[in-house]
C-alpha cells in the first residue's frame, strides 16, 4: 500500500479531489460537517450528530454523508454544522443540538429551506 | 434544491438589529408577497456575518451576492430588480476603497474576512482521521517536492527567508534555529514538537493537532530532512486525550502509506516520529526541560548554552518547534516564501493564533495576519464587549505575559510591539477584560499559578514568586501598606533577571504590568482599602437595599452563619461583623435586593 514516488502522490490527490471534494465544487454527494473537537464535543456534537444521521435515514437520504471535522474556531457557537450542497455555497449553522440538527435534514437539505437565526458567518479565508 | 430557488440572508447580529435589520426582513417579506413570490424565495434572519462596520448586510444566494449598509427602504428595490429581473442593486454593491471598484461577492473582498487561515488552513473543513483527506488537499505534496528536488541547504534558505519566527512565545527566527542545528556535526539528530500547551486557557495548538493532525506530521519530516535527523518526538500533555489518539491514528495511516518511515516516497530519507506523553508539569514546556522529561528526568531547566541545536535530547543536536510554528511549514513550501512574506509586519510575518477569551461576545479560535490591531480584534471579529460593559484591559501571553490597557486598542500587534507594551506574544492567549474585573486580582491569579507550576531549582522562582504572591494576597485581603508596592516592583525585577529559565523570568510580568498601567487601583487597595471593580470580598460588604427587600426571608434560609435579621414581610439586615462573604444571600434574592460594595 505504501506510495512509492511523488508522481504516484499527485496521482492519488487528483482522483481525491472530486470524490472528496473538499471544496465547494463538489461533484457528489451532499456533506454534512461537524466540528468535532474538544470544545465541540463538550458542547454535545456527538448526541448532534448521532440524531442527524438517524434522520438521514429516516428520510431516506442516500445522497448525504456527515462527515467529523476539526475545530473551526467558533467556540462561542458550538456545536457548528456546515451544510455543503454540491454546486451551492457552503452555509454554516451555529448552536444546534440534536432537534436543531434534525430540522438541518428535514428542511434545509431535503426541501431547501434555511433555517431562521442560526445561522453564523464563516469569519474567515482558507489558503 | 427543494421549494426555494433564491434565499436572502439578513443579518441579525447586534451591530445589524440596532440599524433595523428586522425592519429590512419585515419589508422584504412584503415586496415579495406583492410580486407573488414568497414561497419562491426565502428571507432568513442569520448570526454576524462579521462586516459590522458596513451593516445591516443582506446577502442573496445562490448568487452570492453581497450588500452592504441596506436600508428598510430598499427592499422594495432589492426584490424588483434583483429576484424579479435579475439584476444587481449596483449602489448597494461594497466599493472596496482602494481598488476603486464595486465587488459583488465576499470573495472580492480584501479586508471583510479579516482573518486568513494559515496554521488553521484545514481545521473544521477536513475530516482529521483519514489520510485521503489530507492527501486531497495538497497534503504531502510539499516534502515530496523538498526530498525530491530540494538540497537541506535550500531547504533552510527558503525558511529563512520567510522570516517564520517561533509561535510558542519567545518568536526566535525558525531557520536560524534549523541552521544552527544542521551545521552541528553527529551521528543521529532529533526533531522535537512541543505540543505541551501548557498556558491556561490556550488551545491553539489543541486545535491543530485534533483537525489536522498531518500537517505537523509533515512539517516534521520537512525538518528532519533540512537538518539531517531521522527520528522525531511529539512532546505532548496528557490532558489532550483527543489529540493523543489522533496523532497515534495519523502516524499509522501515513506510515501505512510510505509517507512516513523508511525511504520515504523511494527515496533515501527516513523519518519516524514517536509520541511522548507530559505529566501535568508547565516547566516541560520550556525547552530545555522538555527534553530532560523526554530522557526520563524530572522536568528542570538546564544553562543555555549550550543551545539544543548543539547539545539537545540525549546531547545531540536537537531542534525543538512549537506546533503552530509547524502547521505554517507545508504552505510556506508550496505557496513560496515570498508568499509568506507578503502577510504580516516588517519583522513579524505571516500571521498569529490567538484563542479569544473573557469578557467577550465571540469566544473562539482567530487566525489573523500580524499588524492587525486590538481594536479590530475585539470590535471586529469578536464582537464586542459582552453585555455592553467597558473595554479595559487585553491580557496577552497567558501567565508569561501583561495587561495592556484601552489606550493602546490601536496598536498593530506583533512580537515587538506587544513587548514595548510590557507584555508579549507568547503562545496567543488573549484575554479580554471589562469594568467589573480587577486587575491587582488578574496579577494574583497568574501567580498562584505560577508559584505552583515553579520547578523550584533556581532560588529568584523558588522562593521570589512565592514572595510576591504573598504581597499579593495581602493586598487583595485589605492588609496591604505602601511599602508592599514598592517590594513588588524591586522584587519583580530582581527576580526577572536572575532566574534560570523562561518560567521565572516572565512570572513577573503580570505584576509589573498591572503596576505600570493600573497603579490607581493598587493604591486604592492600599490607602483606601477598596476595590474599585467589585472583585475583591474582603474589602467589599453586602447590603440589603430596603426599598427593594419585600422580606421574603429567602436570604436567611441560606446564609451559613445566620447573620440576616428582620421580620416577615419587612427590610431585612445583614450584619456585616458576622458575614464571611459567601454571596450567598446575592444569588438567592429574586428581587435584585442585595448588592455588593
Amino acid at each position: 500500500m505504501a506510495i512509492k514516488s511523488l508522481e504516484e502522490l499527485k496521482a492519488i490527490r487528483d482522483k481525491l479531489k472530486d470524490h472528496v471534494g473538499v471544496r465547494d465544487d463538489s461533484k457528489e454527494k451532499t456533506k454534512v460537517v461537524i466540528g468535532m473537537a474538544t470544545c465541540g464535543i463538550a458542547a454535545g456534537a456527538r448526541a448532534t450528530m448521532i440524531a442527524m444521521i438517524d434522520e438521514i435515514s429516516k428520510q431516506g437520504l442516500d445522497n448525504v454523508s456527515v462527515i467529523q471535522a476539526g475545530c473551526m474556531g467558533s467556540c462561542y457557537a458550538e456545536p457548528t454544522v456546515e451544510v455543503r450542497i454540491p454546486g451551492q455555497e457552503p452555509v454554516l449553522y451555529g448552536n444546534i443540538d440534536e432537534e436543531k440538527g434534525r430540522e438541518i435534514i428535514r428542511k434545509h437539505i431535503k426541501d431547501g429551506e434555511l433555517l431562521n437565526n442560526l445561522i453564523i458567518g464563516k469569519p474567515f479565508e482558507s489558503i | 434544491m427543494g421549494k426555494y430557488r433564491m434565499h436572502i440572508l439578513v443579518c441579525g447580529g447586534t451591530g445589524c438589529q440596532a440599524s433595523e435589520s428586522k425592519e429590512i426582513i419585515t419589508n422584504l417579506e412584503a415586496a415579495l408577497k406583492s410580486v407573488g413570490m414568497e414561497n419562491e424565495v426565502q428571507v432568513v434572519l442569520t448570526g454576524c456575518f462579521g462586516f459590522c462596520e458596513k451593516g445591516p448586510i443582506v446577502k442573496v444566494l445562490p448568487d452570492s451576492v453581497f450588500y452592504i449598509e441596506v436600508k428598510p427602504e430598499d427592499a422594495e428595490e432589492i426584490v424588483k430588480e434583483h429576484v424579479v429581473k435579475g439584476r444587481k442593486v449596483e449602489r448597494l454593491l461594497y466599493e472596496e476603497p482602494t481598488l476603486k471598484e464595486k465587488c459583488e461577492t465576499h470573495k472580492d473582498m480584501p479586508f471583510y474576512k479579516k482573518q486568513i487561515r494559515i496554521a488553521l488552513r484545514n481545521c473544521g473543513l477536513i475530516d482529521p482521521e483519514n489520510i485521503n483527506d489530507y492527501i486531497a488537499v495538497d497534503g504531502y505534496q510539499a516534502l515530496g517536492k523538498i526530498i525530491t528536488e530540494m538540497s537541506p541547504d535550500a531547504v533552510i534558505e527558503e525558511m529563512k527567508k520567510s522570516g517564520l519566527r517561533g509561535r510558542g512565545g519567545a518568536g526566535f527566527p525558525t531557520g536560524l534555529k534549523w541552521e544552527a542545528a544542521m551545521k552541528s556535526e553527529a551521528d543521529q539528530k532529533y526533531v522535537v514538537c512541543n505540543a505541551d500547551e501548557g498556558d491556561p486557557g490556550a488551545f491553539m495548538d489543541r486545535s491543530v493537532l485534533e483537525g489536522d493532525p498531518h500537517s505537523v506530521l509533515e512539517a516534521m519530516a520537512i525538518a528532519g530532512y533540512a537538518i539531517g535527523a531521522s527520528k522525531g518526538y511529539i512532546y505532548i500533555r496528557a490532558e489532550y486525550p483527543l489529540a493523543v489518539k489522533r496523532l497515534e491514528l495519523a502516524i499509522k495511516q501515513a506510515m501505512e502509506m510510505g509517507l512516513l518511515g523508511k525511504n520515504i516516497l523511494g527515496t533515501k530519507f527516513s523519518f519516524e516520529i514517536s509520541l511522548k506523553l507530559g505529566a501535568g508539569a508547565f516547566v516541560c514546556g520550556e525547552e530545555t526541560s522538555l527534553l530532560r522529561s523526554v530522557e526520563g528526568n524530572r522536568g528542570e531547566p538546564t544553562n543555555k548554552p549550550p543551545f539544543p541545536a548543539q547539545k539537545g535530547l540525549w546531547q545531540k543536536p536537537t531542534i525543538v518547534n512549537n506546533v503552530e510554528t509547524l502547521a505554517n511549514i507545508p504552505p510556506i513550501f508550496l505557496m513560496g516564501a515570498e508568499w509568506f512574506t507578503k502577510i504580516g509586519t516588517e519583522k513579524s510575518k505571516g500571521t498569529k493564533v490567538f484563542a479569544l477569551a473573557g469578557k467577550i461576545n465571540n469566544v473562539g479560535l482567530i487566525e489573523v495576519p500580524m499588524g492587525t490591531t486590538l481594536r479590530e480584534i475585539i470590535y471586529g471579529i469578536g464582537g464586542g464587549i459582552r453585555g455592553g460593559k467597558g473595554f479595559k484591559a487585553v491580557q496577552t501571553g497567558g501567565p508569561s505575559g501583561g495587561c495592556i490597557p484601552k489606550q493602546y486598542i490601536d496598536t498593530p500587534i506583533d512580537y515587538e510591539t506587544l513587548t514595548s507594551l510590557g507584555s508579549m506574544m507568547g503562545s496567543g492567549g488573549m484575554i479580554v477584560l471589562d469594568d467589573t474585573d480587577c486587575m491587582v486580582n488578574i496579577a494574583k491569579y497568574y501567580l498562584e499559578f505560577t508559584v505552583d507550576e515553579s520547578c523550584g531549582k533556581c532560588t529568584p522562582c523558588r522562593v521570589g514568586t512565592k514572595r510576591l504572591y504573598e504581597i499579593l494576597t495581602k493586598i487583595c485581603d485589605g492588609k496591604g501598606e505602601e511599602q508592599d508596592l514598592i517590594d513588588l516592583k524591586e522584587l519583580g525585577n530582581i527576580i526577572k533577571d536572575t532566574a534560570l529559565c523562561g518560567l521565572g523570568q516572565t512570572a513577573p510580568n503580570p505584576v509589573l504590568s498591572t503596576l505600570n498601567y493600573f497603579w490607581d487601583e493598587y493604591v486604592a487597595h492600599v490607602r483606601e482599602k477598596k476595590c474599585p471593580a467589585g472583585v475583591c470580598t474582603s474589602m467589599l460588604s453586602y447590603f440589603i437595599i430596603p426599598e427593594k427587600c419585600i422580606g421574603c426571608r429567602a436570604c436567611t434560609k441560606v446564609c451559613p452563619v445566620n447573620c440576616i435579621s428582620g421580620e416577615l414581610k419587612k427590610p431585612h439586615l445583614i450584619d456585616n461583623e458576622k458575614c464571611i462573604k459567601c454571596g450567598a444571600c446575592q444569588n438567592t434574592c429574586k428581587f435584585d435586593a442585595i448588592v455588593k460594595r
